[in-house]
């Protein structure tokens, strides 16, 4: 059944360094992880600007059991570290979020952005080369134009497979703040970029403008106390998105009812329980992440204890609630002393909006089965991962005497934080980002 | 642990012996608590010398946990009471929190990262509650205070600054907290210029004892940066060009 599903990941493909903690590199933490809408590209991002690609084998039909394996396919540098002269501050190349536009031809594309910056970069193949150019050598120098004595037509000769990416739009200086969401519209025509206090709608033809259809900044700047932390587009309704909040709150916008969405449609809200309330509660509501079921009926959003299914219908409370670390609750004032409480996870859906996944601290994620109620948590690291076992589920031993295999709260290691984790539109492979390394599971069962 | 409606400690009158000690143990331990997420809060807040922009939304968070404490000292009338001049427990309360900050401080002398630099500094397991002693200071407090321009006197000790804050914020009403996102339809590096008051043409804020501070160690591209002095950093800037 679907429970056993969970506890069958194995397989692990992992991309990274080998080396260890002291090899590891800043520029080399992925920052953010997207399958493409067929599940056969799987793009990463990087804090030192960098894009990689994997692609999925096609799987072999004489091994019909043999996993589609995913290898590298294309690798490049997407954004660059700028210097704001104006205000004496560097803008960051970290890759912040990826998301590919719907395959409409043989290339792929993609928006990649940055803090304050938007790419579209078109990924193409190239298998075979012009040769036989009059006003070239075949090493590219100009030949002399009196020494050609004859024409000839160049002709197209195989090579190996090339895969290039090209710049094709800059989305430049629309952002005041720092960009956190990027969101392609279902017409597949425009797109939503948001940072902490406005929210942009692009056409993905046109860079030299775009519309302001949010905007939360408040005249005196003195009486700001929310910002924006991440919006989307519904999956199907192309004049409806969501935003989220530091404060906690959804708020879902209809772009027919006005230009400027600053009236939301629907506030999802859940009322706070007065016994549980410390200095810390607005910051652990603030909603790290939001995204749409695929059927849109649903949305999900990352707390910092939980995550939470919202009915689209109902804007009280959630519909469901899943505590991803309880047991950092007691531990909150240590965890705003190291920042770790304003860690952003993400959080996504499986394919038939089944299943949710999110990490945690200690390299650990966590799968909840939203049919079956029941829930895991799997580590991703080299030392865990055999090629052919399953990952074994672990435990965090909240309080009393520790069990053999399971682990303490405080010998967590809150350096190893799993933020990015992505699930295949379709099939049972995920991915999931730990520091600098990725892993790539896929499910034993068929 | 922070919870409202928690119940303190009742203080006593005592004049036993120990004296100080037992002085310590009467002080309620949720003020006390409480203290040190405020001064916490604010050494987090502090963002001067950090070449990348700081986060927005943790700002904004940080500064609605030191607004919630100061209403709620606000309504206890122990914000009142948090003056050089007053007697009574108080002042041995930010003795105490702010000595330990200070030892913190220099024991952290070239050691912690700044607060706020966000996934990929170093963090160490999470220990018990242990706010005071672990508290990310910024790291050489002299020297930063001194190469720091600007009309100010020589303040030297960390624990001095504090004391600095504390007595700029007692002065003004519980809204001043306001003050620090000043400054209208400028980007929000300008909290930067209230709080220290160090760029040209900066709004003379209520927090501006917060300069005495040292900055927060700034990112790992920029640690040679951070010790130039204002005028040293135009120049620079200038040169890059």
């Amino acid at each position: 059944g679907r429970v056993k599903e969970m506890n069958t990941y194995a397989w692990p493909t992992v991309f990274g360094g080998a080396g260890g903690e002291s090899e590891r590199t800043r520029a080399d933490i992925i920052s953010t992880v997207e399958f493409n809408y067929s599940g056969d590209l799987l793009a990463t991002g990087d804090k030192g600007g960098r894009v990689v690609i994997f692609q999925r084998e096609q799987e072999n039909k004489s091994r019909p059991h043999s996993r589609g394996e995913y290898n590298v396919y294309s690798t490049f540098q997407s954004h660059e570290p700028e210097f704001d002269y104006l205000k004496s501050l560097e803008i960051e190349e970290k890759i912040n979020k990826i998301r590919w536009l719907p395959q409409q031809n043989a290339a792929h594309f993609l928006l990649s952005t940055n803090d304050k910056t938007i790419k579209l970069w078109k990924i193409s193949e190239r298998d075979k080369r012009a040769e036989g150019y009059n006003l070239k050598d075949e090493d590219g120098r100009l030949r002399d134009p009196f020494r050609i004595t004859a024409l000839r037509v160049p002709i197209l000769k195989p090579m190996d497979l090339m895969v290039e990416a090209s710049p094709r739009r800059i989305f430049a200086n629309a952002h005041t703040y720092h960009i956190n969401s990027i969101s392609v519209n279902s017409d597949h025509e425009t797109y939503l970029s948001a940072d902490d206090l406005r929210i942009n709608l692009w056409h993905l033809e046109i860079t030299d403008r775009s519309f302001n259809i949010v905007d939360i900044k408040p005249a005196n700047m003195e009486e700001l106390t929310e910002v924006i932390t991440a919006a989307e587009f519904h999956p199907h309704q192309c004049n409806v998105f969501v935003y989220s909040s530091s404060k906690g709150t959804i708020r879902l916008c209809d772009m027919r009812s006005s230009a400027l969405c600053d009236r939301h449609s629907k506030f999802f809200e859940e009322p706070e329980d007065p016994s549980s309330r410390s200095f810390f509660s607005e910051i652990i509501s603030s909603i790290s992440d939001v995204k749409f079921s695929h059927s849109g009926r649903y949305m999900m959003t990352r707390d910092y204890l939980s995550v939470k299914v919202w009915d689209l219908n109902m804007e009280s409370r959630p519909v469901e609630t899943h505590q991803v670390h309880e047991y950092l609750r007691s531990k909150l004032c240590s965890l705003y002393e190291n920042d770790c409480i304003f860690d952003k996870f993400e959080c996504c859906w499986n394919g038939s909006d089944s299943a949710i996944m999110t990490g945690s601290y200690n390299n650990f994620f966590r799968m909840f089965d939203r049919d079956t109620r029941r829930d895991v948590t799997l580590e991703a690291s080299r030392e865990s991962s055999k090629p052919r076992a399953s990952l074994k589920p672990r435990k965090v031993c909240t309080g009393g005497k520790r069990k053999k295999d399971e682990i303490s709260v405080d010998s967590l290691d809150f350096n190893k934080k799993i933020l990015h984790t992505a699930w295949h539109p379709a099939d049972n492979v995920i991915a999931v980002a730990a520091t600098n390394n990725l892993y790539i599971f896929q499910d034993k069962i068929n | 642990m922070f919870a409202r409606g928690l119940k303190r400690k009742c203080v006593g009158h005592e004049e036993d012996v120990e004296g100080a000690l037992a002085g310590l143990k009467t002080v309620s331990s949720y003020s006390l608590q409480r203290q040190s997420l405020l001064d916490m809060s604010l050494v987090k807040l502090q963002l001067c010398h950090m070449l990348v922009e700081p986060n927005l939304c943790r700002s904004v968070l940080i500064a609605n946990t030191v607004r919630q404490i100061q209403e709620e000292m606000t309504q206890d009338g122990t914000w009142r009471t948090v003056a050089p001049q007053a007697a009574g427990r108080a002042p041995l309360d930010r003795l105490v929190s702010t000595e330990i900050l200070c030892r913190a401080a220099w024991e952290q002398e070239g050691a912690h990262p700044a607060p706020g630099l966000g996934d990929g500094h170093t963090q160490g397991p999470v220990s018990d509650l242990c706010p005071v002693t672990s508290v990310q200071a910024p790291r050489h407090p002299q020297s930063s205070v001194w190469e720091m321009g600007g009309p100010r006197e020589n303040r030297g000790s960390f624990h001095k600054s504090l004391d600095q804050i504390f007595e700029t914020l007692e002065t003004k009403n519980p809204s001043c907290m306001e003050e620090l996102f000043s400054d209208v339809d400028s980007p929000y590096y300008d909290l930067d210029t209230v709080l220290t008051g160090m760029m040209g043409g900066a709004r003379p804020g209520p927090c501006e004892g917060l300069e005495g501070l040292a900055p927060a160690t700034p990112g790992p591209s920029s640690s040679c940066k951070s010790d130039l002095g204002e005028l040293d950093h135009v120049v620079e800037i200038l040169v890059e060009t």
